[in-house]
């Protein structure tokens, strides 16, 4: 079966391979190998970028495939940061906090040294209190299985609800657009528990590896998210490739025919916006800590926005094609926005890129919409022929 | 006596104070062929609706099998799992995927995500395929895209899906509809040899269709039966005759 699943989508094979040349590539040129010709916090842009580009598979499996326009996948993504953040943070502030105390004469009591870390953290929103969405925040295991848990409740519940209604299309979109906007208002509230506008910062340390240098950290999560992406991206060619492949397309292209042919079309949009809502979660728990903060502009719905934005460049329907888009799109994004890209001077106006990459984004967006449906990934059925 | 397969009585529906279905009562035995004509608005389309769960009567009963379930509470893929076959008037067949895809989608196998999701290709599985495949005439074609295919031939890779799901009635809404001679008739063909293993009930406008299949007849008109026979029959029967040319003349 493992033989025929790979036969049947040569792809994956190519797909794992350039993914491997790619992350050997930049660990060998890394800061980390002494050789440092991509500095550290490059390391780290790329490492995101891998995660980016996980999130984007799963969106294209939820519509390019299932035909759900989720607006709202960035939510979970920020969800499963979120659900790290809270270890990442209690661990190391745990750290410090003991470290200070130590220098009392009398030993401290768990009651002082919970009270000294509940100020540390939410000093900053006049509070010290522990919110009780922090009780399992110092066990890293349980931290673990919130990242997949909360988001995947999230997600259950309110796929549960819009699709038992029977909520298609634009409706559904905006829908989710309203999920992500509310949550992100939510944790914008100073008494939310997570901090609100401060959001979860300091998450690059890792606890217990204080003295371990950035640009091996850097590395070990590059590692990570490449694991991850190469994982997610197996998973999801598997789920797609065979009958279910078939029922999600079948769903995307006719959902009352799926329906008369006796499947529960509910059951199969709810699981697939489940996976890929808990896959995002995944992909963002390796995201922040190596963006080092998140806070609730994140889920904001302008990310979801743009991540659709990134499946429909690279070409839906196709997984490479959603790596692509998300690679190439962040990446040129990142160019842009940090002034890599050089001012053009038109004597009456200079275009300075900050200002106008949004305007190239949206342009390139009407424009492979209207002329290149396909995307960036159309452009390998030139290449590859089909017998 | 043959057994009910599926009897509706004393249903109506009503759309924006128009009477779509008028307390209209039929039945189907287990193994029948039947054919429903009736004129442009006589309410085929919104019977076949009520049957298959997609539109809710105002009142009255459909009641299926041995066991005389209700279908009125179950949803279209609840109903379809009972073993109610629907094709549509235009041929609605996936168009992106394979012949053999469409059909593998259609065969009867368990429909839970986790079943589907675990699913492995049987020879089992592949050799029903190909004997749906030959008894609609598109053996040679199963791997190509369904969307290639010709009118006549999605109309048949819709009968075959439907014979995949093994289901005890069978509703076709206008299966002769843009085909040529050649193609009437093999469908005709297909229709009887479905109908000897279970209930299929065909609606049509074509008369001479209807002749071809050579079975009981059922009229319909405003929403309720109006005749019920052989072909010859109900064509000779005055308020039939009204009806039609009355339309015709209008």
């Amino acid at each position: 079966m493992r033989h025929s699943f790979i036969a049947q989508n040569p792809s994956v094979l190519w797909f794992l391979l350039a993914l491997s040349l790619f992350t050997l590539g930049v660990t060998v040129l890394s800061e980390a190998a002494g050789v440092a010709v991509i500095s550290t916090s490059f390391v780290k842009t790329l490492g995101k970028t891998l995660c980016l580009c996980l999130i984007a598979v799963a969106m294209d499996v939820v519509w390019g495939y299932c035909g759900i326009l989720s607006l709202g996948h960035f939510a979970f993504f920020g969800l499963g940061g979120y659900a790290i953040g809270m270890w990442l943070m209690y661990a190391r502030t745990e750290a410090i906090v003991l470290d200070a105390l130590a220098q009392q004469p009398l030993p401290p009591t768990p009651q002082e040294v919970s009270d000294a870390i509940g100020n540390q953290i939410f000093g900053v929103v006049g509070s010290s209190e522990f919110p009780w969405i922090w009780a399992f925040a110092d066990t890293l295991y349980l931290q673990l299985l919130m990242i997949v848990v909360i988001p995947g409740l999230l997600a259950l519940v309110f796929g549960w609800l819009a699709f038992r209604s029977r909520v298609t299309g634009v409706y559904l979109s905006i829908l989710t657009q309203a999920m992500t906007l509310a949550l992100s208002l939510y944790l914008f509230q100073n008494d939310s528990g997570l901090r609100g506008n401060n959001g979860l910062s300091g998450l690059q340390n890792i606890p217990g590896y204080e003295d371990t240098s950035q640009a091996v950290i850097s590395i070990v999560f590059l590692w990570a998210s490449a694991l991850a992406l190469g994982a997610g991206y197996v998973f999801f060619a598997w789920v797609v490739s065979g009958k279910m492949g078939s029922v999600i397309k079948g769903i995307r292209d006719n959902e009352a025919r799926v329906r008369f042919l006796g499947y529960r079309v509910e059951s199969y949009k709810l699981f697939i916006f489940t996976i890929t809502a808990i896959v995002s979660a995944i992909a963002g728990a390796l995201y922040y800590p190596q963006a080092g903060i998140i806070n609730p502009g994140e889920i904001a719905p302008i990310a979801s926005i743009y991540l659709a934005v990134w499946v429909a460049i690279g070409g839906r329907g196709r997984l490479y094609g959603a790596v692509i888009g998300a690679a190439f799109v962040s990446l040129l994004s990142s160019w842009f926005t940090g002034g890599g890209a050089p001012a053009v001077p038109l004597g009456f106006y200079t275009i300075q890129w900050t200002d106008w990459w949004l305007v190239l984004l949206g342009l390139s967006f009407v424009a492979v919409t209207l002329f290149f449906p396909k995307g960036i990934g159309g452009l390998f059925d030139y290449l590859v022929r089909k017998p | 006596m043959m057994n009910t397969l599926l009897e509706v009585s004393g249903v109506s529906v009503t759309f924006d104070g128009f009477r779509a279905i008028n307390n209209l009562s039929i039945q189907f035995a287990e193994a029948e062929l039947r054919a429903i004509i009736g004129p442009n608005g006589a309410g085929k389309t919104t019977f076949m609706d009520i049957v298959t769960g997609k539109t809710k009567p105002d009142e009255g009963r459909v009641i299926w099998g041995e066991r005389n379930i209700s279908l009125l509470g179950l949803s279209e893929s609840d109903i379809a799992i009972q073993g109610i076959g629907r094709k549509f008037q235009k041929p609605t067949v996936f168009e992106a995927q394979t012949v053999r895809q469409n059909l593998a989608m259609a065969l009867k196998n368990p429909r839970s995500p986790f079943a589907v999701l675990m699913h492995k290709r049987t020879q089992a599985n592949a050799a029903r395929i190909d004997a749906i495949a030959e008894q609609i005439g598109l053996l040679d074609s199963l791997t190509r895209i369904a969307g290639e295919l010709s009118h006549g031939q999605k109309q048949w890779l819709e009968i075959g899906m439907l014979l995949a799901q093994e289901p005890r009635l069978l509703l076709i809404d206008e299966p002769a509809a843009g085909m040529t001679a050649e193609e009437r008739e093999k469908t005709t063909d297909i229709l009887r040899e479905a109908a000897r293993t279970r209930a299929v009930v065909v609606v049509e406008h074509d008369m001479e269709f209807v002749r071809r299949l050579g079975c009981k007849v059922t009229v319909l008109h405003e929403g309720a039966v109006l005749a019920e026979g052989s072909l010859d029959s109900v064509t000779a029967n005055q308020k039939v005759i009204d009806v039609y040319l009355g339309r015709e003349h209008a």
